[in-house]
């Protein structure tokens, strides 16, 4: 190929000054963009192997190392970006869909930037969470519609299955497959210290997690790999996968080539066979059939755990949920447009689904409107960057959150969004031996537990702030909510005042 | 335990509550072994050190080095100036003993007078030994090459262009030659052996530290003896002439078991102990290069002269001497020394099948048989070779580990990865690492 | 007594303790500047083979042979760590021979060079476990 379309994205720009040639930078990029030259004692660089995951950075000793955007650039255009070009090199060259990784990084509103959290001043006193109890703790299941009493007038205890979080915050749903075994390892070991729950993801469970089971969300999916009676027993709740925030509509596909080892055995398929999740559940056309596999989980499983189900984030999510919400579910996830994934198309990642905010605020309200809200907790994913998302997000009507990416960024991803191609330099998104063990999970689980310890903290913080002591109370407490930069239709969605109002 | 040394903790009184006296004949380096290992277990006992020189405890090794300006008489000191106050010692300088009398439990000094003892421990070390030559005794610049005062003595004589004749090409002739090489003298090296260093290395090898040495000007006549001196002429039995302003006599060294075989102890070349350091007579102990003891590279009893040796048999005498049940049963020989920068390493014995790979002046031989590493030679890379010699010592069996691997280059790659975990302390981490 | 352990599953051969170890043992400010077209001559040594790697580095031996066999004196045990009196060393190097791990090396100045756990630079803190990206060497209590 005599033309080369594709001008290098990243540069890696090499202080020679110092640089030691320690070779560090070579040794751990597992895309082989550095090499040591002998004859001239020399570092180089082949940015156009780059993928900007600052693995060298991070290690290089001598901080010798920045990785910068390419200045090269096409003639202006405010309709024809430089990305939107090179796309279509790509496919003009390979002739294939786009993939991608990682949650949607377009320009689309980020509905919780432009909401801003109250506070207590003088006739409301705020409180200080160093001083006095403060409850971060929530129960996630089905409450009790109503009072039942039995022959003798007595309150019957009729309570469905519960799962109980310590802070409003669960790791989400990532397969072992398409994270390694150590990421899932961390993973497990943190919620269980942090008494929050992980969830396996549509990978099966190795064997060697059962005994985190109390801390395990299992997830049963369109392709219903590794899954299995004592999977389903093993663990603290179980989730029907039905979409996922990233790809709405879209199935899953992990090649062949991946399918090897424990995790052949652990999705009990095959080593070498495609792992293909369908994009729908074959055996699901209706809330009906949903709850027939709802109840089939619940039987299998004795009653004794809730059911979750996942759906993503789409236009008529309202009265979806609202579906679910009568379907005999425990739990509605539900996986906003900003949601990672371990590779999707770039086309439906990033343009398909919704904001998750107004998918919260109008499905709580839904449910709400239709009193069911009490048949189910809510619990929403799609880029939950920091405390303060969860603080609004409770706010907004959710009794927890998920969060996939700002957990993998506390193990060390750097989003450079190239999951796909399997060569994590991190040792998260990868199977390739050398490069999981680069993942210390005895290091890894800590970052996680000190990541949601701060968290909570801050929550305490916020809340203290507001003059509210539990999650409960702050729960669907959109009095504690102001927009800024919202048309009156957005405010009307996510049931706010606007700043100032 | 890490290492071969095994222990059992009980400790027995000699005499009851009763303080230990400790007779020390010698003052060397199994001297300082012994002392070291009393005062972990007798804080209190009384510590006696009888030494006919009047030095504090030096490294002997290091006269060469003293003589090249590589250490100073202060930095020789094989331990602190404050050792024998520091573990309680009584030090009697410039006394020998002249005689053991064991049922009286006492060591007659030559000065008449006498030290009794509860636990004895001779490390007499051993003295060079100069064979008959006729006109010897008419050479007037004639030195050995064995002690501190040795080397004193001969750098008082020694002046630029002087020639300088060694008889002796074994260890300590050729270190007296790097030591004096400074000076600027003519070094010729006479040696009945057809090799150099001919107790430690094979042909080969010898003849590379033989080129060695002859780049940096030293002259070897080997296979030679001397026939007779005139003078200041040796005339060697080939009837060359050799010319010469000092003679340094380095033939060999005997050790110094006069007082052990004069009163029926158990003697071959060296006193014969066990692995314990025990002579044949109770209570008396031997220790260093006037003891003789089993290598385990040839299962041969062998008198090894050599400073490690010293150290941990004085050690093992020291312990049992006071009291506490300690084997040392991992003797062999082992010798490192380097020569104008060429270093010369060598362990155990040359016996059974050869692994070698040489290229210029790194050489390596190893021998091995019945899945046992013997012994070893290593010229220029002396890289990791107490790998090696862990093997020997250890007799590791080879099938334990990957030989192949092992031969090329020495490292703990080439060992399990259970072993390694061990010797590296993994195996524990692993443990937590759940 | 804490001690530097070492996990091979943990070991990338990134090689990283080895310029921890060789900026450590110069007392530089910076290591750009220090190790800047210098070959390094560690303590600790990285071994490397097929895949496996793993730090090595003195052990501290409760029998240390390098010790015993000292001829000059110059090694010694305080408190549990060995450290080498440079003014004393000769070099001839009875220590390297003498070492089952290959933790102790013929030094640039015709001493020789070990682990001393960094007590001498930088308080007994060892760098080499600092600058490990991966947890695979530690420095802790383990009792016996």
């Amino acid at each position: 190929m005599a033309v080369n379309y594709i001008y290098p994205e990243y540069e890696v720009v090499r202080n020679y000054d110092r640089c030691i040639a320690c070779r560090v930078c070579e040794r751990q990029c597992a895309n082989e963009v550095h090499e040591y030259l002998k004859d001239i004692k020399k570092m180089v660089a082949d940015d156009s192997k780059c993928v900007n995951c600052h693995r060298c950075v991070s290690l290089c000793p001598t901080r010798a190392l920045k990785i910068v955007k390419t200045d090269h650039t096409f003639k202006e255009n405010a309709n024809w970006s430089g990305k939107s070009i090179q796309e279509i090199y790509k496919q003009a060259e390979g002739g294939g869909v786009l993939l991608s990784s990682m949650g949607n990084p377009e320009k689309y509103p980020v509905y919780f930037d432009k909401i801003l959290l109250n506070a207590s001043q003088v006739t409301n006193p705020s409180i200080d969470p160093l001083r006095e109890p403060m409850e971060t703790k929530v129960l996630l299941g089905s409450k009790a519609q109503n009072i039942e009493r039995d022959e003798n007038g007595r309150i019957k205890k009729v309570m469905p299955p519960h799962v109980e979080l310590s802070v409003p915050v669960m790791f989400s749903a990532m397969s072992y497959g398409s994270i390694s075994y150590n990421a899932h390892e961390s993973l497990a070991r943190a919620a269980s210290e942090l008494g929050i729950l992980y969830n396996t993801g549509e990978g099966g469970l190795h064997e060697d997690f059962y005994k985190y089971g109390k801390n395990t969300i299992v997830q049963v999916a369109s392709g219903r790999f590794g899954v299995h009676k004592a999977y389903l027993n093993s663990s603290a709740a179980i989730e029907i996968k039905m979409g996922q925030g990233a790809k709405p509509g879209i199935g899953g596909h992990l090649p062949g080539a991946k399918i090897v080892g424990d995790i052949s055995k652990t999705r009990m398929i095959p080593e070498g066979s495609d792992a293909i999740s369908p994009a729908p559940h074959h055996d699901i056309y209706s809330i009906e059939d949903l709850r027939q596999l709802v109840f089939s989980l619940k039987e299998a499983t004795g009653y004794t755990k809730p059911v979750i189900v996942k759906i993503a984030a789409v236009h008529n999510v309202s009265a979806i949920a609202s579906g679910i919400a009568r379907s005999g579910a425990d739990i509605i996830a539900i996986d906003g447009f900003r949601g990672g994934t371990g590779a999707a198309p770039t086309r439906i990642r990033d343009h398909v689904g919704l904001p998750i905010e107004l998918a919260l605020a109008s499905v709580d309200k839904r449910l709400r409107d239709e009193g069911i809200r009490n048949n189910v907790s809510l619990v929403v994913a799609g880029s939950i960057r920091s405390s303060a998302d969860v603080v609004k997000a409770v706010a907004l009507g959710a009794d927890a959150v998920y969060i996939g990416t700002a957990a993998l960024i506390a193990l060390g991803c750097h989003l450079c969004r190239s999951c796909h191609t399997g060569k994590c330099n991190w040792g998260i998104a990868t199977q390739k031996e050398e490069l999981v063990k680069r993942l210390n999970p005895n290091l890894g689980y800590k970052r996680l537990v000190n990541l949601i310890t701060a968290w909570k903290h801050e929550i305490k913080e916020m809340m203290g702030g507001m003059g509210i002591n539990s999650i409960e109370a702050l729960k669907g407490n959109r009095l504690m909510l102001r927009g800024v930069g919202l048309n009156e239709k957005e405010l009307e969605i996510l049931g706010i005042k606007h700043a100032g109002e | 335990m890490c290492s071969g040394l095994s222990q059992r903790s009980n400790r027995v009184r000699g005499k009851g509550c009763l303080s230990m006296q400790y007779v020390i004949i010698g003052n060397s380096t199994a001297a300082v072994g012994a002392v070291e290992a009393i005062r972990r277990n007798d804080k209190e006992g009384s510590i006696v050190i009888i030494s006919n020189e009047s030095h504090h405890v030096y490294s002997r090794p290091l006269i060469s080095y003293l003589l090249l300006g590589k250490t100073d008489e202060h930095r020789m000191k094989y331990r602190g100036d404050n050792f024998y106050r520091d573990n309680k010692c009584e030090l009697m300088l410039n006394k020998t003993a002249v005689r053991i009398e064991p049922e009286k439990k006492q060591v007659i000094l030559d000065d008449g007078t006498s030290v009794s003892y509860d636990k004895l421990l001779v490390c007499t070390g051993s003295s060079p030994f100069v064979p008959p030559m006729p006109g010897l005794d008419e050479v007037k610049n004639k030195f050995t090459f064995y002690t501190l005062d040795d080397a004193r003595a001969l750098d008082n004589v020694l002046k630029e262009n002087m020639k300088v004749l060694i008889v002796g090409a074994g260890l300590i002739g050729l270190k007296c030659a790097e030591g004096i090489s400074k000076k600027n003298v003519e070094i010729t090296c006479v040696d009945l052996a057809p090799k150099v260093l001919s107790s430690i290395l094979d042909e080969e090898s010898s003849a590379i530290v033989k080129g060695h040495l002859e780049e940096h000007n030293i002259k070897f006549y080997l296979k030679q003896q001397i026939a007779k001196f005139e003078g200041n002429i040796a005339y060697l039995s080939d009837n060359t002439e050799i010319e010469f302003d000092v003679l340094v006599l380095a033939v060999g060294v005997r050790p110094n078991i006069s007082l052990i075989k004069d009163i029926g102890g158990k003697t071959n070349r060296g006193i014969i102990i066990d692995e314990r350091c025990r002579t044949s007579i109770p209570d008396i102990y031997a220790a260093g290069d006037c003891s003789e003891s089993i290598d385990i590279s040839s299962e041969e009893a062998k008198v090894m002269a050599l400073l490690p040796n010293a150290y941990m048999q004085g050690e093992c005498a020291g312990m049992n001497m006071s009291g506490v049940d300690f084997v040392f049963d991992k003797a062999f020989p082992m010798n490192s020394i380097g020569l104008f920068g060429l270093h010369i390493m060598t362990a155990g014995t040359y016996t059974g099948e050869v692994y070698s790979d040489s290229e210029q002046k790194n050489y390596k031989k190893l021998f091995y048989s019945n899945n046992r590493l013997n012994g070893f030679i290593l010229i220029g890379n002396i890289e990791k070779a107490g790998i090696y010699t862990s093997l020997i010592r250890e007799r590791t069996p080879l099938d334990t580990l990957n030989f192949e691997l092992i031969c090329k280059m020495p490292g703990l790659m080439a060992f399990s990865r259970k072993t390694r975990a061990e010797k590296l302390g993994g195996i524990k981490n692993e443990s937590i690492g759940a | 007594m804490k001690r530097v352990y070492v996990n091979e599953k943990w070991c990338l051969g990134c090689h990283l303790c080895e310029y921890y170890c060789a900026f450590a043992s110069t007392g530089g400010k910076d290591m750009a500047l220090v190790l800047k077209d210098i070959e390094i001559s560690p303590r600790i040594r990285i071994e490397e083979m097929d895949g496996i790697s793993f730090a090595v580095s003195c052990r501290h031996c409760d029998e240390p042979f390098c010790v015993k066999g000292c001829i000059t004196g110059a090694l010694s045990k305080n408190d549990g760590i060995i450290t080498i009196d440079k003014e004393k060393c000769i070099g001839c190097y009875t220590c390297v021979l003498s070492c089952p791990y290959g933790a102790v090396q013929p030094s640039d100045d015709g001493a020789i060079q070990k682990c001393e756990l960094c007590i001498k630079t930088h308080a007994g803190v060892p760098q080499c476990v600092l600058g490990c990206p991966n947890g695979a060497i530690v420095f802790e209590e383990r009792g016996a």
